[in-house]
């Protein structure tokens, strides 16, 4: 039933599978666009979230998850020398370990 | 419970930041400065969450095809993939990671419902200010227009103040006309008294003149002869009174 309107104006929910890719082409990434978007994205969150009258911590709280999930990905090149073991194998230990181990 | 408290200060950081939370909100309930319509009330309560940090729509998507423990399931599994393949890497933050999420959540539990109690007590103090603001122009606004069907009913006693102003200026003319009478009566009257003085004068003094003309004329015609036969007569007429009177007294 929504075959009838243009792939550009579906919400992501509406569009099938296969025409994912055309219609991620289809939308607008000048910068107003992609402002509008992120001002858009906040106005969701925002007025489901924190602009009612009894909000719950859900709202701050799933930022603060999201800043923390955010920064540990930015950061995992750094914490990956601190890995216990080497792939998938459990019996080699990483450099740091050996290191700290050796010095046991 | 946190949000309130942002809701609350929102306001106040709401010129600091261009994306901030107000002005956002204010930019697009009205679209164009001169709309009327009253703007729709805050939803009561927020977008539902399970355990504070995952949507409830999680829940409700997974709910048809794995049931109620699915989730649940599906955030197990997905803990363990990222264990096993250190995606998530075990290291010394995580026991700190773990105590400050202790004391949070331990924090939370306990002290969330009184902070949302304050929060809310704040958002009424506002609600009520802003209320007793609006009862309080009503009022005078409603007794403004009382005052001013007060006005216009006194407004049309104006015809009976007119009426007044007219019977005191015809009793004005009244009396001027009627000192003006008086005066004519009186001027009218002196004139006719002294034509009446007037002719009185004359008559008097034609009578004293005539009394006087006969007088004279009766004096200046005693002749010495009259004179003299008169005073004989009264002479006469003495002593037969002289006689009477003596008669009387010895009778």
């Amino acid at each position: 039933s929504l075959d009838r309107f243009p792939l550009g104006e579906k919400r992501l929910m509406d569009v099938k599978l296969g025409e994912l890719g055309s219609w991620l082409g289809k939308r607008d990434f000048t910068p107003n666009g992609v402002l509008a978007s992120i001002r858009n994205g906040h106005d969701r969150y925002y007025n489901k979230y924190i602009n009612v009258k009894k909000g719950g911590i859900g709202g701050v709280a799933m930022l603060l998850v999201g800043y923390v999930a955010l920064s540990y990905m930015w950061e995992y090149d750094h914490l990956s020398e601190y890995r216990l073991w080497e792939y998938d194998d459990l019996r080699v230990p990483t450099t740091y370990n050996i290191i700290h181990l050796k010095a046991l | 419970m946190l949000s309130r408290i942002v809701f609350v200060s929102a306001n106040a950081v709401k010129s600091s930041s261009p994306l901030g939370a107000g002005l956002v909100q204010l930019s697009h309930l009205h679209t164009s400065p001169n709309s009327q319509a009253p703007v729709p009330a805050l939803p009561e309560k927020g977008g539902k969450t399970r355990h504070g940090i995952i949507p409830e729509e999680i829940f409700q998507l997974l709910y048809p095809k794995t049931g109620v423990t699915g989730p649940y399931v599906l955030g197990a599994g997905l803990l363990t993939y990222i264990l096993s393949k250190e995606i998530y890497i075990i290291n010394h933050e995580t026991f700190a990671a773990a105590c400050m999420g202790t004391v949070i959540i331990y924090g939370v539990r306990k002290f969330g419902p009184d902070v949302a109690a304050f929060a809310d007590k704040l958002n009424e103090e506002k609600v009520q200010k802003a209320q007793e603001v609006k009862d309080l122009a009503m009022t005078s606004l409603a007794q403004a227009v009382l005052d001013e069907k007060k006005e216009q009913w006194r407004a049309e006693g104006r015809q009976m103040l007119f009426d007044a102003k007219r019977n005191n200026v015809a009793m004005l003319l009244e009396t001027n006309r009627r000192e003006r009478v008086h005066m004519v009566t009186n001027e009218v009257k002196k004139r006719l008294d002294y034509q009446i003085a007037l002719q009185t004068l004359h008559r008097r003094m034609e009578q004293e003149h005539m009394v006087n003309w006969v007088e004279k004329n009766v004096v200046t015609s005693i002749t010495p002869q009259q004179e003299k036969t008169s005073i004989a007569k009264c002479i006469t007429d003495l002593k037969v009174l002289a006689k009477v009177q003596q008669a009387k007294a010895t009778a």
